[in-house]
């Protein structure tokens, strides 16, 4: 890989768009790596968490928002608590996921975005999340048809699980998201 | 004590049990538990990642309604515990705080605090007086207190543990008679965002958790969160499968342990609703 | 060796030694478990308990503790012993405690003898007990054959010359000649350039708190010349040194400045009417010129120009003498020849300084070719408001403003390759300070820096480098530059970033070189002079890394300041006043006593071939004139025995090292 610095600075522009997003100062970091040693999630990811935030230092957009790391990330805060200076990483990679998502930049981890999606819109019919449609939901669009399935019965039997959806308060909730998506 | 209750979609689905369990033993302990009135979601993980608006409005929403009941709202699951101190903090800032107002039409920011139950129970009601209710012990289990991460991290929204060296639990399960053991990985994740889109890494983050758990000698394990109780003990089959293990450790909400040792029967408890169950091993101590 | 003494002369009462029959202690130190738990001790304490001439043996937990040197006096007066032997650790720790016991019971220290049995016995044995056991009692018999012989001995004591000597008057020079002037005493200052101040001169603020570098120093180089207990010497060179500490001779070489100091008034017309133009300026460091005749800067201390002859259009043609004409006060002169001056001093404190690395070693950044790769020094007087730009960044090339300036550190620094394994110490902190500093002057410019690691450990640098990080915008970079090179009025630098791994190509505007800091090329000359050690890298040595880190192995002899190693200016002046605390510590004291274990000349054997002259490291031997053999000054020996081996007839001997003891010493070891 190789990297271009040149008297066009726009690059470094990404680096405030992230500071603003995430309210955090992405330069405290100098890169000790704590976060990438105990983030529980690294053994999955394309770059490690301090790699994301180095190479969102140097301006490098494209690379940042195309990895898998920004949406593995389980916002454990493991990171966030142990960060000798400070950087809420937990909050860097929402902040990059909302960027993301703003740029409309496909998510390399299809299914992680599609279960957000999903989640969200169940939340926004309902007022409150109803599991059984979202699970056949997400399976259906991810293609997992049959993911989970065999466990249904079980849960039923346990009173675990709710045959219908629980409608709350589903006026003011569709007024939250739209006004929410319009900022 | 009369407190806003605000139980979460996974305590009016997938974990019942807390539900019952916590409200039988908040009612045994005389706390008044009020549930906040047209409850929705907080809009757990999926909202924050997409949208820090959504994020801080969805709790803002609830907290207007616990306002009704009382300046204080209690919940149970670790995940909401989180989204609602977040909104706490966030909306103590000015700028964020103009822009939701006019997102939900408020005049000012609800003045309510929202505390986990074990916050309560420790500093409110008090573990001595805990013990003097005591009507059972649980007569030396070994538990391994799973704190996970939400409960108990970061420091600055949850406020009443310590992040790495975490005691609430296993202070409460040791005054109950119980024996907590100690292990490492107590403050580990399981991965509870990614359970359904990369249940690959939950099993195997939560494979993890169990190992050390019963290497540590435990007997069962107990948390203070619905999505870590789903992901170890809805997934323990699971785990068993793809790692060819034999986990058979219960995974009891802290307030079941609490209820048993109050003397509340174990269907009010929600005991029969587990699926990893913990008759066989509550019989075995002899724990009614 | 200098020894203070422990106790006022009066009260020594010398026993009488009138027989030669032996009466020694020996005292075994369990040193807690470091020798007991290898050694038996007890058994050890009984062996010599036997021996003939031992009259008292015993063993104790801690020699060197109060009750423990409390025993081996009481016991010294009571069995009236002449001779002693502390079996115990090596007699570096605690020679010097062990003979003052003895001294306190009357009994002359030079009677008193170690014997490590822990360095060279139980630490490298411990597994092997018994074995231990016996290698303890054989290296006290050894000691044993040595202690029948020793002889009383007397310390020599000599005067001191209460004045001292520094050399080189950068920051360290002043601060230790300022410290020493202050507390009474004459101070000879010599500079080989024609102003003082050294490198600080050229700085333009300092990190970490960014203090303007002239603003500290002139006060303190004007005070230097308004000290009246210091003399001055600029211009001039320390041509040789003899003598001792408290009384060394030095030649002083004052170079011909081709300018009266005394009749000068430092008015500068002569430089403002100097024709010859245009020769880069050595303060500017090549950024600027000067003329033939010039005052280094316009703050010059002594403000007093000097002559380049080497371009002065006078000395090439043998016409011109322009300044003269115009010189009111008649102070040029051109027919100056440099003057020897004689100086006698008691302590000599050595703080020349260093020179940064040159441009030979990186090909690959091509300093020297590209103009607009610049090292430290020269970005200094890019920033200095009294600089070629008057404080303005601008390149070399075109004067332009860059907007791009990448700066590397470890150019030379930590590159084995290079012969340089040392960290310089000051570039990561000053680099940080560079792009700070740029920052303040070109708010829209960016400054990235290469570096391997970040070494602040100084009081308030690791906050300093986080501020040029998180509040200067400066963009840190892990890894050395491969390459530079010139195209499109840019400089290109090939570089990488480990910690993204990905390689990094900046078109730079302005590249700046932290080159490393290196030993002034005259310095191992000088320490020839002084006869002091330097390391491989020219760099003099101090005598103990920890605990004497400002003496030299030469008795009053001193460093202060990067003469040394590499170090910053609070390291420096620390150090320069830790010097000259050394200076005023030896100038007060009345007499010098010096160790009397010297050699010792056996006039009617020595053939005076003259062998232990050449071996003689301290100038300490020489041959008589008149009676044709060779002498001992003892007040140089340093006893260190090297001529005794050189002497082919044994007619040169150390005192308590003779030939007989030594021998006899071997021949009860084999």
């Amino acid at each position: 890989m190789k990297w271009l610095i040149d008297s066009d600075t726009s690059k470094l522009e990404f680096v405030r768009e992230v500071e603003e997003e995430s309210g955090i100062k992405i330069f405290a970091c100098y890169q000790c790596s704590k976060c990438s040693a105990g983030c529980p999630i690294a053994f999955e990811m394309d770059y490690l968490p301090n790699q994301i935030i180095r190479m969102a230092q140097l301006g490098m957009k494209e690379r940042v928002l195309a990895s898998r790391t920004i949406w593995l990330c389980a916002g454990c805060e493991t990171c966030t608590t142990r960060c000798p200076r400070e950087v809420d990483l937990a909050a860097v990679m929402d902040a990059l996921r909302i960027i993301a998502l703003r740029e409309k930049v496909k998510p390399s981890e299809r299914d992680v975005q599609l279960f957000n999606k999903i989640f969200l819109s169940t939340v926004r019919k309902y007022g409150r999340v109803f599991e059984g449609e979202m699970i056949g939901r997400f399976n259906i669009s991810s293609g997992h048809l049959f993911k989970d399935i065999f466990k249904a019965p079980k849960l039923l039997k346990r009173g675990r699980l709710k045959i219908f959806p629980a409608l709350t308060d589903v006026k003011k909730m569709k007024d939250i998201f739209k006004g929410t998506e319009d900022i | 004590m009369k407190y806003a209750y605000f139980p979460g979609c996974s305590l009016h689905s997938t974990a019942l049990d807390y539900d019952e369990s916590a409200r039988a033993v908040a009612k045994a302990l005389d706390v008044e538990l009020v549930e906040v009135p047209d409850w929705t979601c907080c809009g757990a993980s999926p909202a924050h990642v997409t949208n820090t608006f959504l994020s801080l409005s969805l709790p803002l929403k609830n907290l207007q309604s616990a306002e009704k009941i009382s300046r204080q709202m209690v919940v149970f699951c670790a995940a909401c515990y989180s989204r609602f101190k977040f909104a706490e903090k966030s909306l103590a800032e000015n700028q964020i705080k103009e822009k939701i107002k006019k997102i939900i039409n408020l005049e000012d920011i609800p003045e309510v605090k929202t505390r986990h139950f074990l916050d309560i129970l420790i500093n409110e009601i008090g573990l001595e007086n805990v013990q003097n209710r005591k009507k059972q012990d649980l007569k030396g289990i070994k538990v391994a207190c799973y704190y996970g991460c939400l409960l108990i991290r970061p420091p600055k929204v949850a406020e009443f543990d310590d992040p790495e060296q975490p005691s609430c639990l296993d202070n409460l399960v040791e005054i109950l008679g119980a024996v907590p053991v100690s292990w490492p990985y107590k403050n580990e994740c399981c991965g509870a965002s990614l359970s359904l889109s990369r249940t690959d890494i939950v099993l195997k983050l939560t494979n993890d958790i169990l190992q050390d758990a019963s290497e540590a000698g435990a007997e069962c394990l107990v948390v203070a969160c619905p999505l870590c109780q789903a992901n170890l003990e809805l997934r323990q089959k699971d785990i068993n499968k793809k790692y060819r293990k034999d986990f058979s450790l219960p995974v009891f909400y802290f307030t079941q342990l609490l209820g048993l040792a109050l003397g509340i029967d174990k269907k009010s408890l929600g005991l029969h609703r587990a699926m990893v169950s913990g008759d066989f091993l509550l019989k075995e101590k002899g724990i009614a | 060796m200098l020894v203070v003494d422990q106790l006022p002369k009066t009260e020594l009462q010398e026993i009488p030694f009138k027989t030669k029959i032996p009466r020694i202690g020996v005292f075994i130190c369990h040193c807690g478990i470091n020798i007991a738990g290898v050694v038996d001790v007890e058994k050890v304490a009984s062996e010599f308990a036997k021996i003939p001439g031992v009259v008292h043996s015993i063993d104790y937990k801690y020699m060197c503790s109060n009750p423990g040197q409390e025993l081996i006096t009481t016991t010294i007066k009571e069995k009236k012993l002449n001779g002693v032997i502390v079996a115990a650790c090596s007699p570096r720790m605690h020679e010097t405690t062990f003979r003052n016991a003895a001294l306190k019971a009357g009994l002359n220290p030079y009677r008193v003898e170690i014997a490590n049995i822990r360095e060279q016995c139980s630490w490298v044995h411990q597994n092997e007990k018994e074995k231990a056991t016996e290698k303890a009692i054989q290296i006290i018999y050894s000691i044993l054959e040595k202690v029948r012989e020793d002889q009383t001995l007397e310390a020599s004591h000599s005067d001191v010359e209460k004045k001292a000597l520094v050399i080189g008057a950068g920051i360290a020079g002043i601060q230790a000649a300022l410290d020493i002037a202050q507390a009474g005493y004459p101070v000879i200052l010599v500079e080989k350039e024609s102003c003082i101040g050294g490198h600080m001169t050229k700085l333009a603020e300092t990190f970490p708190t960014l203090d303007c570098a002239a603003c500290i120093l002139t006060p303190r180089t004007v005070e230097v010349s308004q000290t009246p207990k210091i003399k001055l010497y600029t211009y001039s060179e320390i041509e040789e040194i003899s003598g001792l500490v408290g009384d060394f001779r030095v030649k002083i070489r004052r170079k011909a400045r081709s300018v009266i100091e005394e009749r000068c008034t430092g008015c500068g017309i002569c430089q403002e009417k100097c024709p010859k133009k245009n020769i880069p300026s050595e303060h500017e460091e090549g950024m600027g010129t000067r003329k033939a005749i010039y005052i280094s800067f316009p703050q010059a201390v002594p403000n007093i120009p000097v002559i380049d002859r080497e371009s002065c259009i006078f000395y090439k043609t043998g016409k011109c003498k322009v300044c003269q004409k115009f010189c009111e006060p008649e102070a040029i002169d051109f027919e100056q020849q440099d003057e020897i001056i004689e100086e006698k001093v008691g302590a000599i404190v050595v703080a020349t300084g260093f020179k940064q690395l040159g441009k030979d070693l990186y090909g690959e950044y091509g300093y020297g070719k590209y103009k607009d790769v610049i090292n430290s020094i020269q970005f200094e007087r890019l920033q200095s408001a009294s600089g070629p730009t008057l404080g303005e960044i601008r390149r070399p090339s075109d004067g332009k403003i860059p907007k791009i300036v990448v700066f590397i550190q470890c150019v030379g620094s930590r590159d084995r390759s290079k012969g340089i394994p040392y960290c310089s110490s000051i570039c990561c902190m000053y680099t940080a300070k560079h792009s700070m500093l740029y920052k303040h002057k070109v708010h829209d410019g960016q400054a990235y820096v290469f570096y391997i690691d970040v070494r602040a450990a100084g009081k308030g640098y690791e906050e300093f480098w986080a501020r040029a990080v998180e509040e200067e915008g400066a963009i840190y970079l892990r890894g050395r530059v491969s390459r530079l090179f010139e195209k499109d009025g840019k400089i290109v630098v090939r570089g990488s970033d480990t910690l993204s791994g990905t390689q990094i190509e900046i078109e730079a505007d302005m590249v700046v070189l932290a080159s490393a800091i290196c030993a002034h090329p005259s310095a191992i000359e000088l320490a020839k002079k002084l006869r002091i050690p330097y390391d491989q890298y020219g760099f003099f040595t101090e005598a103990h890394p920890k605990l004497r880190p400002v003496e030299t192995t030469t008795m009053g002899l001193f460093l202060a300041g990067a003469c040394q190693a590499p170090k910053d200016i609070p390291t420096t002046v620390a150090q320069a006043s830790a010097a000259a605390s050394k200076v005023l510590g030896l100038l007060s004291q009345e007499k010098l006593s010096h160790d009397p274990i010297t050699a010792v000349i056996d006039d009617e054997i020595c053939s005076g071939c003259g062998l232990c002259v050449e071996a003689c490291f301290y100038g300490a031997r020489e041959i008589d004139g008149i009676k044709q053999i060779s002498t001992v000054k003892e007040v140089l020996c340093e006893g260190c025995g090297a001529c005794t081996v050189a002497c082919p007839n044994g007619a040169t001997q150390l005192k308590n090292f003779t030939k007989e003891q030594i021998l006899s010493m071997v021949d009860v070891m084999l």
